[in-house]
């Protein structure tokens, strides 16, 4: 089986391993998601419905407000999170949310990584390379 | 990333555990963005409503308000966005004693570190708005956006854990839009209307907002007739930060850093996208429900200015507002003084509304106390409320102030535009 290995921008967090949950939809913990049944929430959303719980959750551009900020680290403290978040451009209400979350992002590929990788792709996101494996 | 002798010892803990947990923070999301320094900051404004917060986000807060005065009093003027429980009014809109109670701990927790509570997401028309080329720490998207962008200060949006890391240091690191180069124009639309009320300011708003494909790309507006008042120009920027994620527009002679086109870009200017009073008409129409249903009318993100307050109160004065409808307005605890002062409350509540004092309506629980009440559809003059609450359960409608209130005195939805 070949391994890809995509680069982005070193982030937050340590290294995991888990399941791909994908779409080209934008990302906003408050606007999309239900914090309490984990699951995204937002009706126009690709993913509405669907649990982001323990995914490697790969969205497009982080939107919307700021309160992501303090909710990222209420999701990790809650269980009720991802794994890990990858964007193309998180923006930094989303890098200051990790950072207080501890919780592992990373951005800024040299390809669309909504389009490089597939849900139920198992990847592993290592933050402090800034690199995301698929396979291997 | 460089840190000063004065922040590195922050950073190794000199200044207790505070001023480092600030300094990590500072540091992490610095070399995120490739941050090569700080910048001191001359005011804060903080968003920590408890829904946001959570109860880990009001203990660890409640961690740093036990540490002695000298280690958690926050170092520049710092300030609060609204709260999320409004005590004169929560049993009455089914918020519980858990909210409340998360509310009173995260509360006091600020006020032990030198927070003004001023609750308001319009500071920047009630309190103290920033001047051209200040630096600051802004951490609402309508006030980030309104103060870079119609004041000229220097912000990025600085979520909570951030924003309480600068009010404790006075720094913040320095990228983004406290960088000349980030504050250049990108993308340019031709306005060929002039929005006729704050609902179509927020729907035009909202349309830029839907075309901004990350937090770096900066808006530039063309042909927009002017004089603009701080109230459109306020829903404008709300509706944009909300759809989007961009934090400055820039306004061909209307913004300060925008005289003309050539000022805002570098090289040639890039060819315009229209927008007219189609795309305006069709950014309202996708919010129009099948029937004319409603269960509650909100005037709230962001809280109304005291200008918006007496014209609602001139909507409503002497009139009933229909028993079937609930409808709420939310501002900050001094214009609700003022108000008060000035006889415009006692208009509204005569006409059977309820004033809020300190809170926005999408930052108290809405999912929950839409449940509580059994509200689902949802009228709003506010391009921004109206496009959160879609992700919460509610069907939204956007229309005009004055439609709004016809509704809400009808009992079902009316108006110009219906």
């Amino acid at each position: 089986m070949s391994t890809r290995v995509y680069k982005g921008h070193p982030g937050p967090g340590i290294k995991v391993t888990g399941e791909a949950l994908v779409a080209s939809d934008n990302f906003s913990a408050r606007y999309d998601l239900d914090l309490v049944k984990g699951i995204v929430s937002r009706p126009a959303h690709k993913l509405a419905g669907q649990s982001y719980v323990g995914k490697i959750l790969i969205l497009n551009i982080a939107k919307g407000g700021v309160a992501s900020a303090w909710m990222l680290r209420d999701m990790v403290q809650s269980g009720r999170t991802p794994k890990a978040l990858i964007l193309n451009f998180a923006n930094p209400i989303m890098a200051q949310g990790a950072a207080f979350a501890d919780l592992p992002l990373i951005d800024r590929f040299d390809v669309d990584i909504t389009q490089a990788i597939k849900s139920g792709e198992s990847v592993t996101v290592d933050p402090v390379a800034g690199t995301l494996t698929v396979g291997g | 990333m460089k840190l000063d002798d004065h922040q590195t010892a922050m950073l190794a803990g000199a200044e207790g555990p505070a001023r480092k947990y600030a300094m990590e923070q500072i540091l992490k999301v610095g070399r995120f963005f490739d941050a090569e320094n700080c910048v001191p900051v001359s005011q804060v404004h903080l968003m920590a409503d408890p829904e946001a917060l959570g109860p880990s986000g009001v203990d660890f807060l409640e961690g740093l308000a036990k540490l002695p005065l000298a280690e958690r009093r926050v170092r520049v003027p710092a300030i609060t966005d609204p709260r999320g429980v409004d005590f004169n009014a929560y049993k009455r809109l089914g918020q519980t004693e858990t909210m409340a109670d998360l509310e009173r701990r995260a509360t006091a927790a600020f006020e032990a570190l030198g927070f003004m509570m001023t609750n308001t997401c319009i500071n920047y028309q009630s309190v103290i708005p920033p001047v051209l080329g200040e630096h600051i720490a802004f951490g609402d998207t309508g006030s980030s956006i309104y103060a870079n962008s119609v004041l000229g200060a220097r912000t990025n949006f600085e979520g909570g854990p951030s924003a309480l890391a600068a009010a404790l240091t006075g720094y913040t690191p320095r990228y983004g839009y406290h960088l000349d180069s980030y504050r250049r124009g990108k993308t340019h639309f031709e306005v060929t209307t002039r929005p006729r009320d704050l609902a179509e300011w927020g729907a035009l708003g909202g349309l830029v907002g839907r075309a901004m494909r990350s937090y770096w790309e900066v808006p530039v507006l063309s042909g927009v007739e002017g004089p603009v008042t701080s109230d459109e120009i306020k829903q404008f920027g709300a509706a944009l930060a909300s759809f989007g994620s961009t934090p400055l527009f820039h306004m061909i002679g209307i913004t300060p850093e925008a005289p003309d086109l050539k000022a805002v870009f570098d090289g040639p200017v890039p060819a315009a996208t229209s927008l007219g009073r189609a795309d305006i008409d069709r950014l309202m129409a996708s919010y129009r429900p099948k029937d004319d249903k409603l269960d509650v009318v909100v005037f709230a993100a962001p809280q109304l200015s005291l200008f918006e307050m007496r014209t609602l109160a001139d909507h409503l004065d002497g009139r009933t507002i229909n028993k079937g409808v609930t409808l709420i307005a939310t501002t900050s605890p001094d214009i609700k003084a003022a108000a008060d002062r000035m006889g415009i409350t006692a208009s509204i509540e005569g006409a059977g509304g309820m004033v809020l004092s300190g809170v926005c309506f999408y930052q108290m629980y809405a999912r929950d106390i839409g449940e509580a009440n059994g509200w689902k559809r949802l009228m709003s003059n506010s391009a921004k409320l109206v496009n959160i609450l879609g992700g919460y359960g509610y069907e939204p409608i956007l229309d005009s102030m004055s439609a709004c209130v016809e509704s809400a005195i009808a009992g079902r939805i009316v108006g110009a535009s219906s």
